[in-house]
């Protein structure tokens, strides 16, 4: 079956209106890019879309009640949504390094989350 | 009272501005820096930028906002520079007298012999943007509730609409979304979206949040708490048109309707400031009109990146530590004009072309397939082409070193002429 899908491309500022046509999940066509990075953009969105990953976890005994995390690449969009509930259930216990894993392969991806900061403890000053 | 310290630079503010700064001052050879932070920690807003996108200029690479942060942090804290946290300064004097206050030492006094601002910026308000209505709670700028979310670990609502279309307020929207709050949309009074396509996509798109254009909200209902805003459509004189108001049902409204440059201080000491980008008249080592004092970052005009953000500081940082170490020469100035479809252009003065000169500007309007051109005189020494230009993003114009020294310099962004434009652009 043939059918056609629209993106925006954010690679640049022209935001070029891209629309994909494929039949059966084969790519026919890309058109309204003005350059080939919107044309690879239209495929990747449209095979295999992609986000960085970034939320917070709890942390008892630190300077601050919340670590930020972030998924050291990024991981099937369909999957945030989960990664979030799931890292939701996460406490950990200050003090975390920069770059600590935090989560190891997050929803069976292969991603680990890190720390995306150094979080001291309560009194540290 | 102690007597006064005498620090060859103080650095006020702790955020991306001024961690850069104090790190370029130290490493230009100053013996004593010292960087003032009010908060409890180093970092400024990035802390709390939990998202990616930052760095991509600076580190060629992409990281969140703590992990740029901490980049600083990491050299800053191994730099030999004097770190005075939960510090604030209460008044700056033209004479670079400065009195600030602390837990640990009270009210002391500092005699620099050079000052770097780096305040920032601080969140337009509803009452600068003037919406009608009762005046309840749950009506929080767009930053504010950021560090609810993502620093305290408070949900300021369950029932969000989002004024302005900043950045900011599409960041917030995903990140509301994904903590489990409801969304209702997002609106903007202007034809177009203020934050970037990027953002749109990422955080709209994704998560099905409609974008309002041309709408903004006429009235907050709720005398203790939000329960309602009224929403319409505008027109072409952003003008409400009355009977396209509806009322939407919501515990929140938030504010993403621009940012101010922090400059209470900077007027105590007499720094003259642009009425344009709201920040200090700089020239380009970030010398503002009062001797030995510098600014950078987003206290000079709101920038797009933090990647700028910092090269301004370690312009400011570096120029501070020649102040200090070996007077610096002050020719007279030559003005920056900016030309056509030009809003701003940081820096507005030039003192010494010879050593080449980093612009940033905004255009006033977006426009298709331009060149940007800086004339020194009636001499073209810059001109580059793009394919398009939208004020949300600044433009960088790296104007290298020049024998002549023109009486005035111009930016403008021009259109027509040549139809190629696919070979040079940034």
């Amino acid at each position: 079956m043939k059918s056609k899908h629209e993106f925006t491309c954010i690679n640049c500022p022209l935001s070029c209106s891209l629309v994909l046509s494929e039949e059966d999940g084969e790519v026919l066509e890309v058109s309204g890019a003005d350059c080939k990075v919107g044309e690879k953009y239209a495929v990747e969105e449209f095979k295999d879309p992609r986000r960085t990953l970034s939320t917070t976890v709890k942390v008892k005994g630190g300077a601050l009640p919340l670590l930020p995390v972030v998924s050291a690449s990024p991981i099937p969009k369909r999957l945030v949504r989960d990664a979030v509930r799931a890292l939701a259930e996460v406490v950990l216990e200050a003090p975390v390094a920069d770059g600590q894993v935090i989560y190891e392969d997050i929803m069976g991806t292969g991603v680990n989350v890190v720390a995306s900061r150094t979080l001291g403890c309560e009194h540290d000053g | 009272m102690k007597a006064a310290e005498r620090p060859d630079c103080v650095v006020i503010g702790a955020g991306p501005a001024g961690l850069g700064a104090a790190l370029a001052a130290r490493e230009a050879g100053l013996r004593h820096v010292m960087l003032v932070e009010r908060d409890f920690e180093l970092g400024g807003i990035l802390p709390q930028c939990i998202h990616d996108g930052f760095g991509s200029i600076v580190f060629d690479q992409v990281l969140t906002g703590p992990q740029y942060a901490q980049r600083f942090i990491d050299r800053v804290e191994k730099s030999g520079i004097d770190i005075r946290l939960n510090t604030m300064v209460l008044e700056m004097r033209p004479d670079r007298r400065i009195t600030a206050v602390n837990p640990g030492d009270g009210v002391f006094e500092l005699e620099p012999a050079a000052i770097v601002l780096a305040m920032g910026c601080r969140e337009r308000t509803r009452h600068q943007v003037m919406i009608p209505g009762y005046r309840p709670a749950g009506v929080i700028c767009a930053g504010a509730a950021q560090r609810d979310i993502n620093i305290d670990g408070v949900m300021p609502g369950r029932r969000v609409v989002i004024l302005g279309s900043g950045d900011i307020g599409l960041i917030m929207a995903r990140r509301f979304t994904l903590e489990g709050a409801e969304v209702e949309g997002v609106y903007e009074i202007m034809p177009h979206a203020g934050g970037l396509t990027r953002n749109v996509v990422q955080c709209l798109h994704d998560y099905d949040i409609p974008l309002h254009l041309s709408h903004t909200v006429t009235f907050i209902h709720g005398r203790k708490r939000v329960k309602a805003v009224t929403v319409a459509a505008v027109d072409e004189n952003l003008k409400p048109i009355k009977d396209s108001e509806r009322r939407v049902p919501c515990d929140s409204l938030v504010l993403s309707v621009g940012l101010i440059p922090e400059n209470e201080l900077s007027k105590q000491a007499g720094v003259e400031l642009d009425a344009v980008t709201a920040g200090p008249v700089v020239d380009e080592t970030m010398h503002t009109s009062v001797d030995g004092i510098f600014a950078c970052g987003n206290v000079v005009g709101v920038f797009d990146l933090v990647d700028w953000v910092t090269r301004t500081a370690e312009t400011a940082g570096r120029a501070a530590a020649e102040y200090v170490l070996e007077e610096m020469r002050k020719e007279p100035p030559i003005r920056v004009n900016p030309g056509r479809n030009v809003k701003f252009v940081i820096p507005q003065l030039v003192r010494r072309p010879e050593r080449g000169v980093d612009f940033f500007f905004r255009v006033e309007h977006a426009e298709k397939a331009v060149r940007t051109r800086v004339l020194a005189g009636n001499e073209e020494v810059y001109s580059r082409k793009a394919k398009f230009v939208r004020p949300p993003e600044m433009v960088h114009a790296e104007v290298g070193a020049q024998a002549a020294r023109p009486r005035e310099v111009t930016i403008a962004v021009e259109t027509g002429g040549k139809k190629d434009i696919s070979s040079d652009e940034e």
